[in-house]
């Protein structure tokens, strides 16, 4: 469908293009996390109602109350349920404001996302970037004028961050929106931000900043109160940028990142805080609580419950902040606290009390319920006598009489809980089993398989439905006496880290326990005797500046490692010389090496693949590395550039020979000259080696003697030269 | 010109997203908006001015619901329906005239009808609102001969208009609607305006060497304090700043330009300086009926402090300011909450609202508005002239039809003539 249209408005453009760009806004519609699981199976995160109201309704308000005139909603996971929802509301008949959806099935990250719009080539000028999660009451006039003006002095400010200021629980290092805590360092100057880290090693206590920040900047100011509101006001060539770097996936944790780290494109990234108005976004099920509550608090406004109501039953705003929906049918006796949405339709029932909850439209609470800091959804049935305590309850969810939700629970759509059942703290409970494939590792979470599995749901509601009907007929399933659903069981490392993303306050204990460790933590520090850090932020940060020597040498050896592999691969599968070198050179600025870093590592890794194909004798070792040198030194030599480079190669073989691979110890003069004869290394370099080891040990010199003849050689071959 | 619905769907999205700010404005575009809609609405022949009210309800219907809180909608949408109402009756009545008087031909018949129709047409006009609700101060006044021909006439109306419009059709059609547009650009002026007018009469107010307070910004405060030193009255101003928005700092700034001796104080100081002051001149949101007001946060206080040291409570309003609801009406919202933001900064107090640890226990509350009782304002000015608030319901009377009061009720049976 996007063919036709995306041609005629690019027509229709292009002649416009030399006044005026309409400002364009790319809409993330899904997330590339699971944290939203088991609801995000059944239903994309953009579509849960945010106070009664889906998500994405906010942000599209938003942008179009920004002055945003076109929006590409980029769908992956149960894109088709997105884009019906799209088509019956009102968002395609907006005058000035086009909402185009486009749709992908295979793209697994934000970075497969913006490379896959930028092919279609729709966004023509500065756009702004934002997921279909967050929300948002600012103005971009002003961000986007500072924007321009960054853009016309310094054609490398790519991209403008939003930021505001909130606190971090310190004791847990964690925002009030149950992220981690985010440290920014930031030239107050310029604005530009300079380094960024959400994943700080807070057991440490400690952080990195590269020596080289420093020097290049006068100033710089480091914040840990501040919280990236992920909208992003972008240049086009961020689409580029993340086309030419196919590996870049998370917006932040490759692009920001990488970009930072990265200074031979020398791409700059700025910042712009907000302070009156708000944003935020909403990340996992903490950040959904507490955004929940700052709508109702109308930290949001005018997005409010009753000023933003979209074509259904208007809210009224009532004391003590409490939302009713015009018609709703509550018993006299019932208790309505303060805080509280109530949708329309919905019935409560005698001596029911409700505070601080969100309860959304046709449900129907019995007498004598409790409800404190829930999110209820649409049409759910809760029977007398239940206890629920700050838990997410997805639509047609049935609670039977006296049933206890105890904090944090997720109960998934259509999940029915029996009578006088007992949900356990932090239980996620949904109609579908938990996926197979649990991958700990971080780095995957995105990656796995949301996508597939949400095509699956979308084709087939059949399916849970049939699985419904299994579970209903076991007399006693997972959730007591006619339930139905499946509890996910919580792997052990996940387990910890309950309690720090559900809806649910934070328990008092672990707070203090975190108190406590802070405190020894400072202790340590005061006593000095904590370890230096590892490499851990390694890769990532650049810092090789101001380490120790044992974190460069490791630094090394990995890159050794993986120039090595990547060696091995290109012989095992026979791929292009021109090829090899490109991914040793993307390698080499990864791991921010020099080239002669680079000669010395290939060198090392094709000795190796020499000294471990098979040969039976001395001679054979040697035929060997004839024959490995002959057909890649043309690798070895684009990085041979310079004498240094040469000089490396013959040091690294040195080193070979006298440390791990003594076999070629006696080969050493041979295969020296094989290397001239090959041209690898010429004669100055043979000889500056030789100069260099002059003042070394004896113990150093042992090959320099080796190669005595053949330096001899060399220093005597000019004259043979002369004289022919 | 673009269609109309889609003027209607883009003014009331802004209305939605309060993008719209103060009751001027809002009441001026309201009324363009109202006036293309007229303009637009194709009148069928018969009953045309049903017709013309069914649409500008529906779309004021809409413009209502969009922003309960901005009354000035209500008062324009009312206030249009109304000028539809005494145009049909007038051209009815001028119509029927026209056929007692001289059974001339039809293209006489419109230059008769002009000369006629001024006097007659008050006559009608008078008598329907004599049947439709207590008569106001000025018809009774005014016609004490024709109250009893009054009955008459209106029954006979229906008769006669039935009759009348057969013989001239279309020129009667185009004559409603041009004179529906006419009234409606004169209403459209009279919001322009209603600075100058309220203004002119600020000398009769404010005089020499008097202080007087006010509170937060209005543009007719502003002119009606600039008039009076125009013409040569020297007077301090009092600026009570109206937190959280501090707009009174824009009218301090914009008076002090103007070469107004000016002081800020802040809200709080009112009560210490109230004793210094000859008059507190303050504008407001909406006049409800009963001639309460509903004016920006703060104001109570000033008028209580007001009371207290007998100082006069003036409150200035444009007559798009007026409203035919009482304040006890549950259509009227009151009151307008809006971002704690105004008052702090998010960043500062985050960690008191983080529900997450237990601490989140602040919740900061920011009306808009306040609510100053009738027994509290010594008097309106508005463009008429100075009244009492008893008296208001009176005046309010002479810009509303009792039948458009609740604008949201699908009409059954429509009353024109």
């Amino acid at each position: 469908m996007g063919v036709q249209k995306k041609n005629a408005s690019r027509v229709s453009e292009d002649p416009d293009e030399l006044v005026r760009v309409p400002l364009q806004a790319i809409l993330l519609a899904d997330s590339f996390t699971t944290k939203f699981r088991p609801i995000t199976l059944e239903r994309p995160k953009v579509l849960l109602p945010l106070v009664n109201v889906p998500m994405i309704n906010y942000t599209l308000t938003w942008l179009e109350s920004a002055g945003v005139e076109e929006v590409f909603v980029f769908c992956c996971s149960h894109s088709k349920q997105v884009v019906n929802y799209l088509e019956k509301s009102e968002w395609f008949s907006q005058p000035n404001f086009t909402v185009t959806t486009i749709e992908s099935q295979n793209s697994v990250s934000a970075g497969d996302a913006l490379r896959l719009i930028y092919e279609r080539n729709v966004v023509h000028g500065d756009f702004v970037l934002i997921s279909g999660d967050t929300l948002s009451n600012m103005s971009l006039t002003q961000a986007l004028k500072e924007h321009k003006e960054r853009k016309k002095k310094d054609s490398n400010a790519v991209m403008t961050m939003v930021i505001k200021r909130s606190k971090a629980n310190p004791a847990i290092h964690q925002s009030r929106l149950g992220t981690d805590e985010l440290f920014m360092a930031i030239d107050p100057n310029t604005k530009q931000l300079l380094y960024y880290e959400d994943k700080a090693d807070h057991s440490k206590g400690t952080l990195h900043l590269d020596k080289s920040l420093h020097v290049d900047n006068p100033s710089l100011t480091l914040h840990h109160d501040k919280q990236d509101c992920y909208i992003d006001i972008c240049s086009p060539e961020v689409l580029s940028l993340f086309t030419d770097n196919f590996d870049y996936q998370h917006l932040r944790r490759h692009f920001v990142k990488g970009l930072l780290v990265d200074d031979i494109m020398g791409y700059k990234i700025f910042v712009h805080e907000i302070h009156s108005d708000y944003a935020a976004r909403i990340d996992n099920f903490r950040s959904y609580d507490t955004v929940s509550k700052d709508i109702i608090h109308r930290w949001t406004y005018p997005l409010v419950p009753d000023v933003m109501n979209f074509a259904n039953t208007a809210m009224k705003l009532e004391r003590q902040g409490m939302y009713r929906a015009s018609e709703i049918s509550q018993s006299q006796s019932a208790v309505v606290g303060p805080f509280t949405v109530i949708g329309s339709d919905t019935k409560i029932g005698n001596n029911t009390k409700i505070t601080n909850s969100v309860i959304g439209e046709g449900c129907k609470i019995g007498s004598n319920v409790v409800i404190e800091g829930c999110y209820i959804w649409n049409n759910i049935v809760i029977e007398d006598g239940c206890k629920l305590q700050h838990a997410i309850v997805c639509d047609g969810v049935i609670i039977k009489s006296g049933a206890v939700l105890e904090p944090g629970i997720i109960l998934s759509f259509k999940v029915v809980v029996g009578p006088e059942f007992v949900v356990p703290p932090y239980s996620k409970v949904s109609l579908l089993q938990k996926p197979i494939e649990e991958d700990s590792d971080e780095e995957l979470e995105y990656a796995d398989s949301t996508s597939a599995i949400g095509s699956q749901v979308d084709k087939s509601d059949v399916e849970i439905v049939s699985q419904v009907d299994n579970t209903h007929f076991s007399p006693v399933s997972e959730l007591g006496m006619g339930g139905a659903g499946h509890v996910w069981s919580t792997c052990e490392g996940g387990h910890e880290e309950e309690w720090r993303h559900s809806v649910a306050p934070i328990p008092k204990d672990k707070i203090l326990e975190a108190i406590k460790t802070m405190e020894d933590d400072m202790e340590l520090i005061h006593d000095g005797s904590f370890l230096p850090t590892s490499g851990e932020l390694k890769p990532n940060s650049n810092d090789s500046d101001d380490d120790d020597l044992e974190d460069s040498r490791d630094d090394s050896y990995y890159f050794e490692k993986e120039v090595e592999a990547t060696f091995l691969r290109a012989v095992h599968e026979n791929i292009q010389e021109s090829h090899l070198i490109l991914e040793i050179n993307s390698l080499k600025l990864s791991y921010n090496k020099l080239t002669a870093d680079c000669a010395g590592a290939v060198f090392y890794a094709m000795m190796k693949y020499a000294l471990d194909s098979p040969h039976n004798s001395a001679d054979g070792l040697l035929q060997n590395v004839q024959v490995v040198f002959t057909k890649w030194k043309k690798v070895l030599r684009s990085y041979l550039t310079d004498i240094d480079e040469q000089i490396e190669v013959i040091l690294k073989f040195e080193e070979m020979c006298s440390e791990y691979a003594k076999e070629f110890a006696p080969l050493f003069t041979k295969i020296l000259h094989h290397l001239y004869n090959e041209d690898v290394v010429d004669e100055d370099a043979i000889l500056s080696w030789e100069d260099e080891k002059k003042d070394a040990d004896e113990a150093d010199k042992v090959f320099v003697k080796q190669a005595q003849k053949l330096i001899q050689w060399l220093k005597e071959a000019p004259e043979e030269d002369d004289d022919e | 010109m673009p269609d109309v619905q889609t003027l209607v769907n883009e003014f009331v999205n802004q209305l939605k997203k309060r993008k719209i700010e103060g009751s001027q404005a809002t009441a001026k575009l309201t009324a363009e908006l109202l006036r293309s809609v007229i303009s637009q609405q194709r009148v069928p022949h018969t009953n045309q001015a049903t017709a013309l009210i069914i649409a500008v309800r529906a779309v004021g219907e809409q413009l209502i619901a969009a922003n309960p809180v901005e009354l000035a909608v209500g008062n324009i949408v009312r206030r249009v329906l109304h000028i539809i109402r005494e145009e049909d009756l007038s051209l009815a009545t001028a119509a029927m005239a026209g056929l007692g008087v001289s059974a001339a031909s039809d293209d006489e018949d419109d230059v008769e009808r002009d000369e006629n129709s001024a006097l007659s047409a008050a006559a009608v006009a008078a008598a329907a609102r004599s049947t439709l609700r207590p008569p106001s101060l000025q018809t009774l006044l005014e016609d004490t001969s024709e109250s009893a021909v009054a009955p008459h006439t209106s029954s006979s109306g229906g008769e006669s208009d039935g009759r009348s419009r057969s013989v001239e059709k279309g020129s009667r059609s185009r004559k409603l609607k041009h004179d529906v547009i006419e009234a409606v650009n004169e209403l459209i002026q009279d919001i322009c305006t209603c600075y100058e007018q309220i203004a002119e009469q600020a000398v009769e107010h404010i005089h020499h060497n008097e202080v007087i307070l006010t509170l937060g910004s209005s543009k007719t405060v502003l002119e009606f304090l600039y008039a009076a030193k125009e013409k040569q009255r020297s007077f301090k101003v009092f600026v009570a700043e109206g937190a959280p928005r501090y707009q009174g700092h824009i009218l301090a700034k914009e008076l002090a330009a103007r070469g107004l001796q000016t002081t800020i104080i802040t809200d709080s100081a009112v009560f210490a300086m109230i004793s210094r002051v000859n008059m507190v001149i303050v504008g407001a949101h909406a006049v409800m009926s009963n001639g309460g007001v509903i004016a920006p946060v703060g104001l109570n206080m000033v008028a209580l402090a007001a009371q207290r040291h007998a100082v006069p409570f003036v409150v200035l309003a444009g007559s798009h300011k007026l409203c035919p609801l009482y304040p006890h009406n549950p259509e009227v919202l009151l009151n307008e909450l809006r971002s704690p933001s105004e008052l702090l900064d998010f960043g500062e107090f985050s960690d008191c609202m983080d529900s997450a640890n237990g601490t989140g226990s602040l919740h900061v509350v920011n009306p808009t508005f306040d609510y100053v009782p009738p027994k509290l304002v010594s008097l309106f000015i508005t463009d008429t002239g100075g009244h009492n608030p008893s008296y208001m319901y009176r005046l309010i009377a002479d810009y509303y039809s009792a039948d458009d009061l609740v604008v949201k009720r699908r009409p059954t049976t429509v009353s024109c003539v």
